[in-house]
């Protein structure tokens, strides 16, 4: 057992209303430099929907995660041979076209438009040209067209579904969505990671952040390709790749990041994990069905005294481990099951989970009479209007199994709380769907509280970072700022 | 060493040239990785313009990597070569494999100006350094095959002539006695190429510094810990 420390996330995704705050917290903080203004390290997507870049799922087109080739993990993208061949022009490498040119409005022609009788307008110009453009695309460009037939039809996790089920989406108004925030999942094994032909790309051994040297990235794009879920960016004005840092001078300084702090629907959750970094590989070669169960099988419990010890002897520090016992994520993933990793078929193994949304029909119309759709009083999970092999793709490499568990635990807890709070539904019903769900009630109570009475202190357990141990505070930290100053002293700029 | 006559002009270009050219090249490049690292980059335009990119970048590399290393090996091993080339056949095989490079060479340049030129994406993270490199590669890759043309058999004469000239400048006995008789079109490639090596430390040339062998051999993924630091200081 090698035990290492992640911080981890939760996203409740039947809390998101999809405000795109998140999204504009993260932008002001970290990319609204030039080069940068078309990254959304943080972007929030209507599924179904095509998200951002457009199509990202679909790796046949990106080529991005591990694929199992006779029993060997490999990337799809590339290997060590082929970064030697493709390394002047990468043939999975998205271009600006696939995520969105960048533009502002002329606004100084408001101000300085002649006297006349028409309407002074500013027009868009591109942030890369400076040239008007037509605005065709954008970061979320499909944003709440759940029903539109040129976006939701070509979102990739529709593959497989049955006409029936496709038609289910389109049973109420034609209409159904809900939201998928997404921010760089700091898997366990990272594709970007491997990828990277300077080795510029690194996990964070403390926390298992995912980085990229700046210094080292010689701009081979490889990492672009590579990762699955697009969250490793070029910045075509200095030729280096940025990612999500996990604001990471915000966690060293005992708060959450920007996205986590901003949310207005309270659905984020961080917290540290233990886990097993002996077995990452053996688990990243299981089969598809088996993924979500061996990923969480690496998540270690920080209450066992072996784990404890044996986390001890890898110099992970006390604080750390309390940390890891307070730790929602740790609630969500393990010990409740109602969080699920997104695509772990890609083979990256995530460290940001999703609790799956719920999706209810309570009553359908027809003519003019409004009936009940279920015998219960919440709806059937199989009715969702969310089809649930559509969630299984995303959320379930395809089964459904692990989804379902999770949709009918919240159902249930819904009912329970609605027995005890509202009590038009006895509480022998409930529990017996308590029970069926795999839930007790104390179990029942902890979901309540920490889904809907979350404080801040729950929902963010952030572990002390021990900057006192980094690498700045070897020297005499006086001497040290004298020397070299605090940070990045280059002017991040293009060279010649 | 240096005296003023009839040769002045020839012991500038090819003794005090190519010394002040390597010169340069080793204290702007070591001066530019240890402070401005972060200016290390390959400039890659991909990301703005995807189609174009891929005939213009990859003829031209695999062009020039062929032709230089034709160079470098018959630098290095000159009577190797005279060997190989002492039978026809194999002598027109090396000598055609080496035009064919800088045919893919030149038109793998061309397209990329092209680029450079007609797409505004592209154009906007076009540098006057970037102007430079290409119109020295235009007159070095241009006076190149009008040599390969026009005085043939220049993998043999290369080994014979050229490749002592550049043994006395590695041994610091510099002997021009073989270049100044070469033609001029000749001295005009040598020429270049020591400006293209004192000037490409300034300019997007330095990704050739820094390429990615070491991807051969590391592991997939790569773990930094402060501990290890830790223990490198102590």
């Amino acid at each position: 057992m090698n035990v290492r420390s992640q911080i981890s996330m939760v996203f409740h995704l039947d809390k998101c209303i999809g405000c795109h705050t998140c999204s504009i917290a993260c932008k002001n903080i970290w990319t609204d430099r030039k080069g940068t203004e078309y990254m959304w390290w943080n972007n929030v997507e209507t599924k179904p929907g095509t998200g951002f870049p457009t199509q990202w799922e679909n790796q046949e087109k990106y080529r991005g995660g591990w694929e199992l080739v006779n029993g060997k993990l490999q990337l799809k993208s590339t290997s060590k041979a082929k970064t030697l061949t493709n390394i002047f022009h990468n043939p999975s490498m998205p271009s600006m076209d696939d995520y969105y040119e960048p533009w502002t409005y002329k606004y100084d022609e408001l101000f300085n438009a002649p006297e006349g009788s028409d309407q002074p307008t500013a027009r868009p110009i591109s942030m890369v040209t400076g040239e008007y453009i037509n605005v065709e695309a954008g970061p979320n460009w499909d944003d709440d067209l759940g029903g539109s037939p040129v976006y939701a039809e070509s979102d990739p996790n529709l593959k497989g579904l049955t006409e029936e089920q496709r038609q289910q989406l389109f049973a109420i108004e034609r209409l159904v969505f809900f939201y998928f925030p997404r921010i760089c999942n700091h898997c366990l094994n990272p594709s970007c990671v491997a990828a990277c032909p300077s080795g510029a790309l690194y996990k964070r051994g403390e926390d298992g952040i995912v980085l990229i040297d700046q210094k080292r990235c010689r701009g081979w794009r490889a990492c672009v390709a590579a990762c699955p879920y697009k969250k490793t960016f070029y910045n075509w004005s200095t030729g280096k790749s940025e990612k999500c840092v996990l604001c990471y001078p915000r966690l060293e300084t005992g708060q959450a990041p920007a996205c986590f702090h901003s949310c207005v629907g309270r659905i984020r959750y961080l917290g540290v994990l233990l886990y097993d970094a002996d077995r990452i590989e053996e688990v990243a070669k299981l089969p598809n069905e088996q993924l979500i169960d061996g990923h969480r099988s690496l998540v270690l419990n920080p209450n066992d005294p072996a784990v404890i010890a044996a986390a001890r002897q890898n110099g992970i520090h006390d604080s750390v481990i309390e940390s890891a016992q307070q730790s929602p994520v740790y609630k969500f993933v393990k010990e409740w099951k109602l969080a699920l990793p997104p695509h772990i078929e890609f083979r990256t193994l995530p460290m940001l989970y999703y609790v799956p949304p719920m999706s209810p029909v309570m009553a359908q119309r027809e003519d003019d009479t409004v009936s009940s759709v279920s015998s219960e009083f919440f709806h059937d999970i199989e009715q969702s209007r969310v089809p649930l092999q559509f969630m299984a793709n995303l959320f379930g490499a395809g089964h459904q199994g692990k989804v379902v568990y999770a949709l009918k635990k919240q159902k249930a807890i819904r009912t329970y709380r609605r027995a005890k709070t509202v009590g038009d539904i006895t509480m022998d019903v409930a529990e017996r769907m308590l029970r069926e769900a795999d839930c007790t009630v104390e179990e029942a109570e902890a979901i309540y509280k920490l889904t809907s009475l979350c404080t801040f202190e729950e929902r963010f357990v952030i572990p002390p970072m021990h900057r006192e141990e980094a690498i700045e505070m070897m020297r005499e930290p006086s001497e040290h700022k004298t020397s070299v100053g605090f940070g990045f002293m280059d002017a991040p700029q293009r060279g010649l | 060493m240096i005296s003023p006559g009839p040769f002045f002009l020839d012991q500038i270009f090819f003794i005090v040239a190519p010394y002040v050219a390597i010169i340069i090249f080793l204290l702007v490049s070591i001066r530019r990785y240890r402070t401005e690292a972060f200016t290390f980059s390959s400039l890659s335009s991909q990301f703005l313009e995807n189609q174009h990119h891929f005939w213009g970048l990859v003829p031209f590399h695999f062009g020039i990597i062929t032709v230089l290393l034709g160079h470098v090996i018959a630098f290095l091993i000159p009577r190797e070569i005279l060997a190989w080339n002492s039978h026809p056949v194999r002598l027109y095989v090396l000598e055609g494999t080496a035009f064919v490079a800088a045919l893919l060479t030149m038109l793998g340049l061309t397209s990329l100006i092209i680029r450079r030129v007609t797409d505004p994406k592209v154009k906007k993270v076009t540098s006057w350094a970037d102007w430079v490199v290409f119109g020295s590669f235009v007159v070095q890759i241009l006076s190149g095959v009008y040599v390969a043309l026009f005085h043939s058999w220049g993998s043999s004469w290369f080994a014979a002539l050229a490749a002592p000239y550049l043994w006395s400048l590695v041994t610091l006995t510099p002997d021009i006695t073989y270049v100044t008789a070469m033609p001029w079109m000749v001295k005009i490639h040598i020429i270049s190429a020591w400006l293209m090596i004192a000037f490409a430390p300034f300019t997007r040339l330095v990704h050739i510094l820094v390429v990615p062998n070491p991807y051969l051999w590391r592991k997939p993924q790569v773990v930094r810990w402060y501990a290890a630091w830790r223990a490198f200081r102590a």
